[in-house]
């Protein structure tokens, strides 16, 4: 585990009130946190990816319309959410993950309970999976650059311009360039096979990268801050709601979205099959699609707009396709096959020094 | 005696025309929903089994084992169908290579030539699977290499059932149409059993010519059931009239020879008591003569009745030629019969001669009949709109409440008829006379007591 993912987890849990009451769980929580309405009857448990600071405001405004419930937040490594649905049965209302594929398996595989609602039914085709998985919030997955490290050379729009500009400049960019671990994160794997099922190029650049002896990482905000830090100075493939908040306080970063195409990747909610209040994860999940809740979504917590109408206006926007596709990911022999490649790839002969 | 429940043959029809619609429709739509069933799992089959052959194609051996590299873009491909839910399976030798290694496998293991197609329940859903046998080398030995892709069928049914719907909204379509056209087809067919009853209830009562009315073939035995029941009233009718007349001729003629023998035998009869008898001989032969004349009339207007002849009719001479006739009767019983009449040519009808004249006869007679001594008949002739109507009225006895329609059926007589000769047929023939011609008779009361026959006859 990366050194600044626990720093910052610390920094979180701080400011969390750290419930020691949840029944043992099998599953690795690594923060619990309860809102309340203002006058609870019932409770939500909500199973998450995300922080519960990035999300606070969203389920603030739901309480704020319910104040007869409060909401047990969860928050787990993707991992560990699909085990406590997959393995354990974990009593939960809600599953919000940005990790498509193992919501998709989720649902695949019979764990998800069917939902149908005005807004659920008002998605476009892309942002869900029949009457079971949903998207919430589309992110897009970016480069970033230290703007003062890269000062006299193009910034890169396309992946082919990325390419030349390590290829041209070996000695500036070695051991200076980032990208997520395949064998570490779940969502680095996805965005790798992504880019390899989408374009030659991904290979190219991941030779690039081998030969440059580019540093892996767990996470976005590792890479981010590394940046931040001086000691790189390009991150391919970070999620774009870290990118934008970290920008907002280091001016010097800048954030492109490759012009060839750019990834978008959908956090998706789904409703368990062993919810013990499976109305009242819906009712969450119906505010998240929301109006009001997408708004919500785009201002405070920080995640992009989900709608056509965005994804129109930016032609290079593609979302990652939610359907069985993605269960060839988890398919074991498949991603190992896939990161004996990459692993081929990276590990270059120091031809060019 | 009640009728039995009268059945329409129209609504029989429109029935059965109704429900040959909906067993139609019904029909469409389950043959739509088969077919399309058939078709929309012959086509997912067709790219099951193609998505399964693609992904064995990914199938090889290598110096650490037997690799699979699965395709995204055919997992997508498969999904994309019918947003289904796809498990996979591959097994080499006896061992799961990857996927879910509890998906059921196929009873028959595929020999490489070609595909299993099965159905099997996994994981609380109804899976579709197609199973692709392979062989491939492992290390070294060649192995069998089975590839099970399993999909569920949501897209399918959505597919089928939307098709099936559709055929069952053309189904209620055609339905639909079906039940005005059914009712205009029913009143099609119908119709000419509707002219055909029209034509034969439009038809006077004593009309009994057969029937020559265009009609469908169809129909045509019943016409000529009708026709030849026709003939056989028509010849039954002639016949009894003809016997009637007959019957009639022989009484009369013997009877005015009894009459002349007891006018003899009157004149030569010398006791008061023998005298008396005689007369009262002659009065029953009168009576006998008189109701044989009038069932002979009665006969006669039945039969011409059928066979008018059309003959422009003056009945003021008419009338005036029966008052000089039956003058000697009416002077005999000192009853004063009066008759205004127009001139000649004022009053006209076109009709059968002998009928009309025995009409008029009849009512005269029948005024005079009940009319006592010393009273008045009175004959009056006048226009009343297109009609010519002949009044005839009395100072006899009266109608003693008793109906014109009572009163003209046959051998019916009034209710006060008492010691008056008659056979009951007199106003029958005026009656069947007015009919025949398309006129009318009534009786009423007069004023100051006795009775006014009225015939009206259309004029000419």
């Amino acid at each position: 585990m990366c050194k600044a993912v626990i720093a910052s987890r610390l920094k979180a849990l701080t400011c969390l009130l750290l419930l020691v009451a949840l029944p043992a769980a099998a599953f690795e929580i690594e923060a619990e946190r309860l809102f309340h309405g203002r006058a609870p009857v019932a409770e939500v448990r909500l199973l998450s990816t995300t922080d519960s600071d990035i999300a606070a405001p969203l389920i603030e405004a739901f309480l704020s319309t319910r104040p007869d419930l409060s909401v047990r937040y969860v928050m787990a490594s993707s991992r560990e959410v699909f085990a406590a649905i997959a393995d354990e049965g974990a009593p939960f209302d809600l599953v919000m993950s940005s990790a498509m594929d193992l919501q998709m398996k989720l649902a695949n595989d019979g764990f998800a309970r069917p939902h149908a609602s005005d807004v659920a039914a008002a998605l476009p085709d892309w942002a869900r999976w029949r009457d079971l998985l949903f998207g919430f919030a589309l992110e897009p997955v970016v480069v970033i650059v230290s703007l003062k490290g890269i000062e006299g050379l193009p910034i890169p729009q396309t992946r082919r311009d990325l390419i030349a500009l390590l290829r041209e400049n070996p000695a500036h960019f070695s051991g200076r360039v980032a990208t997520y671990d395949p064998h570490l994160s779940g969502a680095g794997y996805l965005f790798f096979t992504e880019d390899a099922r989408q374009t030659d190029a991904f290979w190219r650049l991941a030779e690039v990268m081998g030969r440059l002896e580019a540093r892996l990482y767990c996470c976005s905000v590792d890479m981010i801050e590394d940046l931040a830090a001086g000691n790189i100075l390009i991150a391919y493939n970070v999620v774009g709601s870290y990118a934008a908040s970290h920008a907002r306080r280091i001016p010097d970063t800048g954030i492109v979205e490759l012009q060839d195409f750019t990834q978008a990747l959908l956090r998706t909610g789904l409703i368990p099959v062993t919810a013990p209040r499976p109305d009242l994860g819906a009712a969450l999940l119906d505010f998240t699609l929301s109006p009001e809740g997408q708004a919500l979504a785009r201002g405070p917590t920080g995640f992009p707009p989900l709608d056509s109408g965005a994804i129109r206006l930016s032609a290079h926007i593609r979302p990652i396709r939610l359907d069985p596709g993605l269960l060839v990911g988890l398919d074991r022999m498949t991603r190992a096959i896939f990161l004996r490649e990459w692993d081929a790839a990276l590990n270059q002969p120091l031809a060019g020094r | 005696m009640a009728r039995p429940e009268a059945h329409s043959l129209r609504r029989r029809l429109l029935l059965q025309l109704l429900l040959g619609a909906a067993v139609m429709a019904l029909g469409l739509y389950l043959a739509v929903r088969a077919t399309a069933e058939r078709a929309t799992e012959a086509a997912q089959d067709a790219i099951l089994i193609a998505a399964a052959e693609n992904i064995s194609d990914g199938l090889r051996g290598t110096e650490v084992g037997v690799e699979i590299d699965l395709n995204r873009a055919t997992f997508s491909m498969v999904a994309a169908a019918g947003q289904d839910r796809l498990f996979w399976r591959v097994e080499v030798g006896r061992e799961t290579l990857t996927g879910y290694d509890d998906l059921p496998l196929p009873g028959m293991v595929p020999d490489g030539t070609g595909p299993v197609v099965y159905e099997a329940s996994y994981r609380g859903a109804d899976l579709r699977l197609a199973a692709v046998g392979r062989s491939v080398m492992d290390r070294d030995s060649l192995q069998p290499a089975l590839i099970v892709l399993g999909q569920t069928r949501f897209g399918q049914r959505a597919i089928a059932d939307r098709l099936a719907n559709g055929a069952a909204l053309a189904g209620l379509a055609f339905f639909a149409l079906a039940v005005p056209l059914s009712l205009i087809f029913t009143s099609s067919v119908l119709a000419p059993v509707r002219r055909l009853a029209e034509a034969v209830s439009r038809r006077g009562p004593a009309d009994l010519r057969s029937m020559d009315h265009p009609t469908p073939r169809e129909l045509a035995p019943f016409q000529e059931a009708l026709n030849s029941f026709i003939a056989r009233l028509r010849m039954t009718l002639s016949q009894t009239e003809t016997f009637i007349a007959e019957a009639a001729h022989h009484i009369r003629t013997p009877l005015s020879t009894v009459r002349a023998e007891a006018e003899i035998a009157l004149r030569r009869a010398e006791g008061e008591e023998s005298r008396a008898r005689l007369r009262s001989v002659i009065r029953a032969v009168d009576e006998s003569a008189r109701s044989a004349g009038q069932l002979l009339d009665h006969a006669m207007v039945a039969y011409r009745s059928n066979r008018m002849t059309q003959a422009r009719i003056d009945l003021s001479a008419m009338l005036g030629d029966l008052a000089r006739s039956f003058g000697p009767t009416a002077d005999l019983r000192d009853i004063s019969l009066t008759m205004i009449v127009p001139g000649p040519d004022a009053a006209e009808v076109i009709g059968d001669r002998v009928l009309v004249e025995s009409a008029l006869r009849n009512l005269i007679d029948n005024a005079l009949k009940y009319t006592d001594a010393e009273g008045t008949v009175h004959v009056s002739l006048r226009h009343d709109g297109g009609l010519v109507v002949i009044e005839v009225c009395d100072t006899g006895r009266g109608l003693a409440g008793a109906e014109t329609s009572m009163l003209t059926a046959r051998f019916q007589r009034g209710p006060n008829a008492g010691t008056v000769v008659g056979s009951g047929l007199g106003l029958t023939i005026v009656a069947e006379v007015a009919r025949a011609m398309g006129g009318a008779f009534d009786l009423s009361p007069a004023e100051g007591g006795g009775t006014c026959a009225r015939l009206s006859l259309p004029a000419g």
